[in-house]
């Protein structure tokens, strides 16, 4: 029997395009670690607080663009509250502590969200149906598309806030050398908070994709583990890294699945991206962009 | 401070032609020197000329891209750390490497570490051999303990210690490891006359009474005239001067690389 | 009873490096172990033991399995239970398999199956460390998880996926009240505590440490750095192997691959935050704290909203409250409640004049 070359293109695309989805959580993580050191654990529980927000005002009547700001400033104040109630008060304490912390804001997030909230399954139309189209006699979803396209807006809007706006300098400059950053003249705390706000709307870029692909529920917080594998290709600090590393997690989980899954008994989705990525920290420690590095003693 | 009496022996370590670099800065450019056993070699040079790195090649901590390094007639191009101690090379960092979770006693008891022999099932019980092999080493420490004069903060955490007294524990975990040759990476620095002295006189001791080879780092000139059986200087990767201190001390080119004139 | 170091001079080494220096700790501990052994078993309810106390011991020992790999030797996991779904599997196989082997012996094998499995998944942090290793650890979170669900032979072809532990059965004896069970389960974590309580105080834990606090230094003192962590992932994964197959076995009777999956880990993990990295004690106070947290709040909730609140809301008011009381700990006491307790006693010392 010949390969089905078609076949695999169009599981390759659907990979990339659902990639695409994992690099926007990825992108998240890498903002809030560049610049607050914090390993985000909390990323996931965003998504989902940020997703079931908007959604529960749209199911109240609220217009897309009202659900879509009071949500915003829904991630804005929890950026706020962190900062003052997380942050400060763990300056300078071991990264490894940070990240447990952002443990214990997750499990917050989410017990909030859920519990003033509900924890049913939401149905949540953004207009695109998940119909598929003929590409060149390929078979695409149109939503994967718009989604696509939607995470590359975005990220074009991130590169021009941090290439031209004072503060996006600022973030940049907090991320090499704490230092340098204040004597930009914009306190930590600010951009921190400020950090912590993009994400949230990371967060809800990411929550309103997943959420209209896989209804709004508490199991898209759990992307956010999915983005792990694609920080360890990509490096923790890099944002093409988080961009390219979420497309090869897609697209090698899809073909894993489809062409592998079959032989071994299926749904190896659930653990082919960490493999994947640990067999490739094993050869390349630094990941796909950083620098080898020799520690100072 | 006389070291007349003091008999120094064949040459323990050779250095050979190392070089060094990390991408693209070159610490290190062909290197060579000696150290003979039981002398006190001081390794002077100003900040960044690749003193750290050079003992840092020795142990085995960075690896050269060039050069040969013969420790006690065998000749190697790499090794890790850990056979480096086991060798007998031990070792204290410029900035304090301690382990800070644990007290003064627990740090200086990881230095026995290569000296004890009853695995983990033993240690699980706790008993017999385990428990002899474990007080006899705790006497050894005890020992370094008294030497040092730092009894009264044996089981204090470490991290709570002032920075004088940590490179005290610090040279502890190092003598724990009885070993032949010392590297001591700045170990006065950011100290007090006063600690300056206590710890001169530590290392002149263990020279002394152990016949322990030392290589140091040292800024401060005065210590290094006083201590040091030979000086070598390092500058921009470079050795500019190998000698008695006061040879080194006449060395126009020496003089020259302290009083910053151009290269 | 005076809580009193003052006239207990160590005569020698050995009596200072003995387990616990200080003979009110000694006393204690033997208080403690008495009242668990005998006075538990006679006065507490089946529903306690079965349901309460069990539990909490297996925890507790998966606690003290992954404090030893991150508490003491520094490498974080959040694979826990995939280790011990790796015990509670292997117990089952050699049950079925082999029948002949009495179970103590099959707990025994099965912890050491998963110290195989924690070695083998261990080697990756030869190169990495951190928060990279952490995700190589949710590597074997899942595919563990994924292995028991989806390959028959492990579950011997059960339909449903789930497994049931035969009887257990020693010298003629059947393990099937609460009373037995829990001593059972009590003995195991015994024994298993003591030694995990002497390694820590030993050579092993001391490299351990090392490790942990800073691993250059301590490759320059002689330790082999893989050699070390392995035996740390080896250890940590023998005693999360043994407490799954006793979830498996003592506390569940029947179990699904997803009786252990992330959130257990995840469980397992904030036990030790709560109760102290690098602490024996704070492994029991922090399972403790997380088996009994649910149950308080069941009874304040019923006590103050008159039982109004639905399991729902009590389950997310739960998630709440673990988080905050994460962060709280973090922020307030990084080293947990055993730290707590030492500041306690070292207050008790010194009363009534605290100077
Ligand atoms: N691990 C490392 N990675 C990158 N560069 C390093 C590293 N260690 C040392 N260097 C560089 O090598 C040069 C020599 O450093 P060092 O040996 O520490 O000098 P010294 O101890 O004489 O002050 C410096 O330029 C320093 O920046
Ligand atoms: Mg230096």
């Amino acid at each position: 029997m010949a390969f089905d070359w078609l076949f695999f293109l169009e599981v390759l695309i659907a990979g990339l395009l659902s990639g695409a989805m994992y690099s926007l959580v990825a992108l998240g993580f890498v903002l809030i670690f560049k610049a607050s050191g914090v390993f985000n654990f909390a990323q996931g529980a965003m998504v989902l607080l940020a997703a079931l927000t908007f959604v529960r005002l749209v199911e109240m009547g609220a217009p897309l663009w009202l659900a879509g700001v009071s949500t915003l400033m829904v991630m804005v104040v929890l950026a706020m509250l962190v900062e003052r109630l997380v942050l400060r008060q763990l300056v300078n304490q071991a990264p490894i502590i940070l990240f447990m912390a952002s443990i214990g804001l997750n499990f917050f997030i989410e017990g909030t969200a859920q519990g003033v909230w509900d924890s049913d399954v939401h149905a949540l139309d953004l207009g695109v149906p998940d119909l598929p189209i003929d590409v060149f006699g390929m078979l695409i979803s149109q939503f994967d598309i718009f989604a696509a396209a939607m995470v590359a807006a975005l990220v074009v809007v991130l590169a021009v806030f941090f290439q031209k706006t004072r503060i996006g300098r600022a973030l940049r400059a907090v991320a090499d050398d704490h230092q340098a950053a204040l004597s930009v003249g914009i306190p930590l705390q600010t951009i921190w908070v400020v950090v912590w706000s993009v994400a949230g709307v990371v967060a809800l870029v990411a929550g309103l994709v997943w959420g209209s692909k896989l209804g709004v529920q508490f199991s898209i917080s759990l992307v956010a583990l999915k983005a792990l594998p694609v920080l360890i290709l990509g490096g923790f600090t890099s944002v093409p890294g988080a961009i390219i590393g979420g497309l090869i997690i897609g697209a090698g989980e899809k073909l894993a699945e489809v062409f592998i899954g079959p032989f071994v008994g299926g749904a190896i989705e659930s653990w082919f991206p960490y493999m994947l990525a640990m067999v490739f920290l094993l050869f390349r420690p630094q990941g796909l962009f950083g620098e080898k590095i020799i520690e100072r003693v | 401070m006389s070291q007349a009496h003091k008999k120094i022996g064949d040459i323990m370590l050779k250095v050979e032609d190392i070089s060094l670099s990390f991408g693209g800065v070159r610490a290190l450019s062909g290197v060579s020197f000696d150290v003979r056993e039981h002398e006190i070699l001081a390794i002077i040079g100003p900040n960044g000329a690749g003193k750290s790195s050079m003992l840092n090649v020795i142990n085995g901590v960075y690896h050269p891209q060039e050069g040969a390094i013969t420790y006690k007639g065998s000749t190697r191009k790499q090794m890790r750390p850990h056979q480096a101690a086991k060798q007998g090379i031990a070792r204290t960092f410029q900035n304090i490497a301690l382990f800070k979770g644990m007290s003064t006693l627990d740090n200086i008891m990881t230095g026995r570490l290569l000296k004890m022999r009853r695995n983990f099932l033993w240690q699980a019980l706790y008993w017999g051999p385990a428990q002899k092999e474990e007080i006899e080493n705790r006497m050894v420490c005890e020992k370094i303990i008294d030497f040092l004069e730092i009894q009264a903060i044996r089981k204090t955490p470490v991290g709570r210690l002032p920075y004088g007294l940590q490179k005290r524990v610090e040279l502890g975990r190092a003598l724990a490891m009885e070993p032949d040759l010392l590297l001591l990476d700045e170990p006065m620095a950011g100290m007090n006359v006063e600690e300056k002295e206590d710890m001169c006189r530590f290392v002149l001791d263990v020279n002394d009474e152990f016949g322990t080879t030392i290589a140091l780092i040292e800024h401060d000139m005065g210590v290094v005239m006083d201590i040091s059986d030979r000086v070598m200087v390092l500058d921009y990767g470079r050795k500019i001067a190998d000698g008695s201190p006061d040879e080194v001390r006449a060395d126009q080119e020496v003089i020259d690389a302290y009083l910053g004139v151009s290269h | 009873m005076f809580y009193r170091e003052a006239g207990q001079f160590k005569a020698s080494y050995a009596a200072d490096q003995s387990i616990f220096p200080i003979a009110q700790d000694r006393f204690g501990v033997l208080v403690i172990l008495a009242v668990a052994f005998v006075f538990v078993p006679l006065v507490a309810n089946e529903y306690w033991l079965r349901s309460i106390l069990t539990p909490f011991l297996i925890f507790s020992l998966a606690a003290l399995g992954l404090n030893i790999l991150t508490g003491y030797a520094g490498q974080l996991s959040l694979g826990t239970a995939g280790f011990m779904a790796v015990g509670a599997f292997a117990a089952y196989n050699l049950q079925i398999r082999i029948p002949e082997i009495p179970f103590i012996l099959d707990f025994v094998l099965a912890g050491l199956i998963a110290a195989a499995v924690g070695i083998l998944f261990g080697l990756p942090s030869l190169r990495i460390k951190g928060f990279y290793l952490a995700v190589a650890t949710l590597a074997a979170q899942f595919f563990l998880e994924w292995l028991f669900t989806r390959v028959g032979w492990f579950t011997n072809y059960s339909s449903s996926g789930v497994i049931t532990a035969p009887p257990m059965v020693m010298f003629g004896f059947e393990f099937s009240g609460a009373q037995s069970r829990y001593l059972l389960t009590l003995s195991i974590v015994a024994v298993l505590a003591l030694a995990a309580k002497n390694m820590v105080r030993s050579e092993i834990g001391r490299a351990w440490m090392a490790v942990r606090d800073m691993d250059v230094a301590a490759e320059v003192i002689g330790i082999r750095l893989l050699h070390t962590k392995l035996l740390a992932f080896a250890v940590s994964s023998f005693y999360c192997g043994i407490a799954g197959a006793l979830w498996a076995y003592v506390y569940l009777g029947t179990v699904e691959p997803q009786a252990f999956d992330i959130f257990r880990s995840f469980e397992i993990l904030f036990m030790i935050i709560i109760g102290g990295l690098g602490s024996i004690l704070g492994s029991f106070l922090g399972a403790a704290f997380i088996v009994l947290l649910p149950i308080v709040l069941n009874n304040v909730s019923s006590i103050f909203a008159g039982g109004t609140l639905s399991a729902h809301t009590l389950s997310h008011l739960e998630l709440v409250i673990f988080g905050s009381l994460i962060i709280f700990f973090l922020i307030v006491e990084p080293a947990g409640l055993a730290r707590l307790w030492q500041i306690a006693k070292e207050k008790f010392r010194l009363w009534p004049f605290p100077y």
